[in-house]
């Protein structure tokens, strides 16, 4: 036991010592090494590497000596192509998270009211999620494209002043970018809306029969707000893919034409491995960080600090 | 076969202290059930003896070895669980052997070892079969014979019988008393059925919130138990309790209006001197009929309410100012608003103390 | 958070509707429908167009079906469309996601599920620390790690290299990727195996203790044959996700291992020659098809996975 032995004889240990602590569940602790490693190495660490270097002058290479305190998020916010990208991802943002909040809850919606081939629907819905933004954004290319696709195809039916091109058209090249993002991630935010309804108890609907309470006015007054945590997880997964935006782009219009859709996850690649801007590069990986950390916090302070309270 | 002995076991979990200081001192080839309220500690406590939970403090040995940073498998301990915890995708066999090819032993002894397990628990025809093809008994057989196959000196059970069937309970704990008979290993036994205590014990102790209250044999337990909490805990019906006072010299016992006399009565230290106190009486210690006027104590009182339960009758009154409840053999012909009148021995009952509750 | 998405209850809620004709009903089934078609048109599209030949894409629509079936753009998409210089298809491409994948799957789901058994079962002091880390580390935004990761990545490879006095490289190399795949995929694999591994009944666990198991026994002998589903789903999970990378594969390998997606990208975004649609298109299904025929065959295994992969965003 714990005895300080004043006489210090090591040589006359028992075997029921109690065993150091480190060495306790040895085991379990090298096989959990891998994990250690990533979290303090990969997630401490070198998102860590990035902040500080951030306020360094990287350019070709990392420069932890040469600090220049905010002059490269100055640069940053300066830059016209970074401004543009930051629209661009507040314009994606916003529609895509109230598309696709309206959409899945409607298709869910829909598909819970007892109806024939749910699951056949179901996996319509479902399958974009399946393949690769790549795939996304060159199929959609090619749907939107304005000599074959969907606009000459209309103007070939007769509808000869009929102009959708989203694709050429700097204006509007963001949304012909959501079209295929919705596509392909709505019926992921279906699923887990489904599953949500599902757990709401068969009772509910039966009380509110009874008072003869409308369909519509179910969803709206009692089924919605009986499913806040839903929303606000499918709302934290959509945030948080909407800032990892990258592959969409890069397949579907590589950020054209010109720099009209551009996206800050682009940005950060491109000065980090092509233009050799390292320091851009990481102002605006913190950048994407913080932004991050706007939506995070709140969530998981509501998640779990409100918990800890009851 | 091997006593068992804790010392000064404290565990934490966190801030909360689970078992305080407590000490048990078990006997070779003894039969210990620790009985108690659900959340006293009981698994806790013997998780630690087993070495499934790290102490905070004190000493466990084990056939006179101290054994409180030994592994489990290395205690000579064998498990039983409530839930069985049969390993789902072994058949039978896999799951009694299991623990033998850790420790490395020889094929045909595992074999040897597996038959004769399986003999005694009658399980022969199972070997076969995956854990989800047997009865809840059946399970419960092949648990207790994993603990079995092991050759250890210690069973241990975590309420090994609660989630049974009513009758199947009682035809295993008959098994589980034969088992002992035959085996003569020390048994440390959970649980918080009463029936499963008094029967099977050799010894029970009653823990309540970590520590120990009492621990003594079946018979002891319930005739002289040794607090308030543990006279209200043991027997069904409970216990009734008077509130009064222990007259001068302990001669009787008075309430507000009801003085019974404590002639003859067996004081745990010394004389009784005059205090405040409860009584308590044990429904089954009231006599009625034409016995009645052989008891020191008799008055008559009012049915208020009866429960026939067959081979007994519970009928409930007010004596003394406080709901009494007491039990009549045979299928008694009593309705409410009879008259009855009873007698009882105060002496034999128990006395505590008002304010520290412990014995008197 | 995850799991509410287990679709516990398959029966389906809400009044029933009564009549079949009826307006609601009608407008039920309109509405699935032209969102079925909204769902289902680049797939359509993509099929037959594959399966046109040039002129008849210059002339018709992309909507009408393939007057003269030819599979001609197949083949050229698997196996002559060009990238830079080289001009073997597809086909490379698709031979170097393979060899990305089946460590990539094999090495990440073995750590992660270690991990989660150790998290559930095996905790020591600071095991939640980590784990706390590892999940807030899946909102990072990938771009916020992955220089660092590449200056570690060059660097362990050197380290090695003088080590074992042969040249290994870790960055460029499939293996660099893969410890990347085995990175971003342990937050939400090891939370799936932790879950599950913290819903076996723990008297199971400590049976085996007692029966002398140690940690790998458990995990072996118990823990490994109860989990196969969860198995699945880890592997459903991991193969769409680690096929469907372009990121990483741009980042961490060379022009001759780019996975699939990366040569398709380049093959169809090539800015040389004249642009074959068809052939495009041929390409695009094919590296889609695989996990397309993993999401039709495994069904709710694939809605299981994405729910828990949820968090990955
Ligand atoms: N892992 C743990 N962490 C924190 N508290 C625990 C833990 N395990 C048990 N406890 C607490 O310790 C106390 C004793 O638990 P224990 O399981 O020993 O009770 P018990 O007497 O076996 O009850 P039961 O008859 O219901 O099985 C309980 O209050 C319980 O809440
Ligand atoms: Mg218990």
């Amino acid at each position: 036991m714990a005895v300080t032995d004043s006489g210090g004889t090591e040589s006359a240990r028992t075997p029921a010592k109690k065993p150091n602590r480190l060495f306790k569940n040895l085991t379990a602790k090298l096989a959990s090494v891998p994990m250690i490693l990533t979290a303090i190495v990969v997630f401490i660490g070198c998102t860590g590497w990035t902040i500080y270097h951030s306020f360094t002058k990287s350019r070709l290479l990392p420069a932890p000596d040469k600090w220049v305190g905010l002059d490269q998020y100055e640069r940053l916010w300066s830059t016209r192509r970074w401004l543009v990208s930051i629209e661009n991802l507040a314009i994606y943002g916003i529609c895509s998270l109230v598309l696709s909040l309206v959409i899945g809850f409607t298709l869910a919606a829909l598909l819970d009211r007892k109806i024939r081939g749910e699951s056949v629907f179901r996996t319509i819905f479902l399958y974009p999620f399946a393949l690769s933004f790549i795939v996304t954004g060159l199929v959609w290319q090619w749907v939107l494209n304005p000599d074959f696709g969907i606009q000459s195809v209309v103007q070939r039916w007769g509808w000869e002043s009929f102009t959708f091109d989203p694709l050429n058209n700097a204006d509007i090249v963001i949304y012909g970018i959501l079209i295929a993002g919705i596509w392909q991630g709505s019926g992921f935010i279906m699923v887990i809306m489904l599953a949500g309804l599902r757990g709401i108890d068969e009772d509910i609907w039966k009380a509110t029969r009874v008072e003869g309470i409308p369909v519509w006015k179910t969803y709206i007054v009692v089924i919605i707000p009986m499913m806040r945590p839903v929303f606000v997880t499918a709302l934290v997964l959509i945030a948080a893919g909407i800032i990892k935006v990258y592959d969409l782009v890069v397949a579907q219009t590589s950020g054209g034409p010109g720099i009209s859709s551009e996206v800050p996850a682009k940005y950060v690649i491109e000065k980090m491995f092509q233009s050799q801007n390292l320091g851009q590069g990481f102002a605006a990986s913190t950048m994407m960080l913080v932004s991050v950390l706007v939506v995070l916090i709140p969530w998981a302070y509501l998640e779990f600090g409100g918990k800890r309270r009851d | 076969m091997t006593n068992v002995t804790v010392k000064d076991l404290t565990l934490e979990f966190g801030a909360v202290r689970v078992l305080d200081k407590l000490n048990l001192e078990i006997e070779e080839g003894e039969f210990l059930v620790l009985l108690g309220a659900s959340g006293c500690g009981k698994s806790t406590l013997l998780n630690c003896i087993a070495g499934l939970l790290d102490i905070t403090d004190g000493e466990i040995h084990i056939g006179g070895r101290n054994v409180t940073w030994e592994e489990p498998s290395e205690r000579g301990i064998g498990m039983v669980f409530q839930s069985y915890a049969l390993y789902p995708q072994m058949t039978v066999e896999g799951n009694l052997s299991f623990g033998l090819k850790n420790a490395k032993v020889p094929k045909p002894e595992i074999a040897e070892r597996v038959a004769r397990a399986a003999e005694i628990l009658q399980i022969e025809p199972l070997l076969k079969r995956k854990p989800a093809a047997l009865s809840g008994g059946q399970r419960q057989r092949v648990a207790i014979g994993r603990a079995l196959v092991r050759d250890v000196d210690v069973f241990l059970f975590d309420e090994p019988l609660s989630n049974l069937d009513a009758k199947l309970r009682a035809d295993l704990r008959v098994e589980l008393k034969l088992l002992h008979q035959r085996l003569q290993n020390t048994m440390i036994y959970v649980t918080h059925d009463q029936v499963e205590a008094m029967t099977l014990a050799d010894r029970i102790a009653i823990m309540r919130g970590g520590v120990v209250q009492q621990i003594a044999s079946p018979a002891e337990v319930y005739n002289r138990p040794s607090n308030k909490y543990v006279a209200g805990f043991i027997g069904s019906p409970t216990i009734n309790f008077f509130e009064g006072d222990i007259a001068e010299g302990g001669v009787e016992f008075a309430t507000a209006d009801t003085k019974m006399p404590l002639t003859g009565y067996e004081a745990s230290q010394g004389a009784l001197s005059a205090r405040p106190a409860w009584l308590g009486i044990r429904p089954e210690s009231v006599i009625t009929g034409t016995d009645v006027d052989t008891q020191p104590f008799t008055t008559e009182i009012t049915v208020e309410l009866f429960e026939a339960m067959g081979a007994d009758t519970l009928v409930y009154t007010t004596l003394a100012g406080t709901p009494f409840r007491f039990r009549m053999s045979g299928q008694a012909r009593v309705a409410a608003g009879d008259t009855l009148r009873i007698g009882f021995d105060p002496a034999q009952g128990s006395l505590f103390d008002k304010t520290t509750e412990e014995r008197l | 958070m995850t799991d509410a998405t287990a679709n516990k209850g398959v029966t389906p809620r809400g009044a029933k509707p009564r009549r079949r004709l009826s307006p609601t009903n009608i407008m039920l089934y309109g509405t699935l429908f032209v969102a079925s078609v909204y769902y289902l048109l680049p797939l359509y599209v993509m099929i037959v167009t594959s399966l046109k030949g040039m002129p008849e894409i210059r002339l018709g629509n992309v909507f009408s079906p393939p007057v003269e079936v030819t599979f001609e753009p197949w083949v050229k998409a698997w196996a002559e469309a060009c990238t830079g210089i080289n001009c073997d298809g597809l086909s490379r491409g698709f031979w170097n996601s393979v060899q990305i994948l089946v460590p990539s799957v094999v090495i990440s789901i073995a750590i992660a599920s270690v991990n989660g058994y150790a998290l559930s079962l095996w905790k020591f002091k600071g095991s939640e620390v980590f784990f706390t880390i590892l999940i807030f580390g899946a909102f990072i935004p990938y771009q916020v790690m992955i220089y660092p990761i590449v200056i570690l990545l060059r660097e362990a490879g050197d380290v090695l290299s003088a080590m074992t006095g042969t040249k290994i490289r870790l960055m460029g190399s499939v293996w660099g990727l893969v410890i990347v795949h085995t990175i971003f995929g342990m937050p939400i694999l090891t939370l799936l195996f932790r879950n599950y591994f913290a819903s076996v009944p723990e008297e199971l666990f400590k049976a085996a203790r007692v029966d002398g198991a140690g940690f790998w026994g458990i995990y072996f002998r118990i823990m490994l044959p109860m989990a196969l589903p969860i198995f699945v789903v880890a592997m459903i999970l991991q193969v769409t996700g680690i096929w469907n990378d372009f990121l990483f594969g741009v980042i961490f390998t060379k022009p001759e291992t780019y996975p699939m997606t990366v040569q398709l990208n380049n093959i169809v975004n090539s800015v040389q020659g004249v642009k074959e649609y068809n052939v495009n298109m041929a390409a695009t299904l094919l590296t889609g098809l695989v996990p397309l025929i993993i999401y039709f065959a495994s069904g709710k295994l694939f809605v299981r996975g994405i729910a828990a992969g949820a968090v990955k965003g």
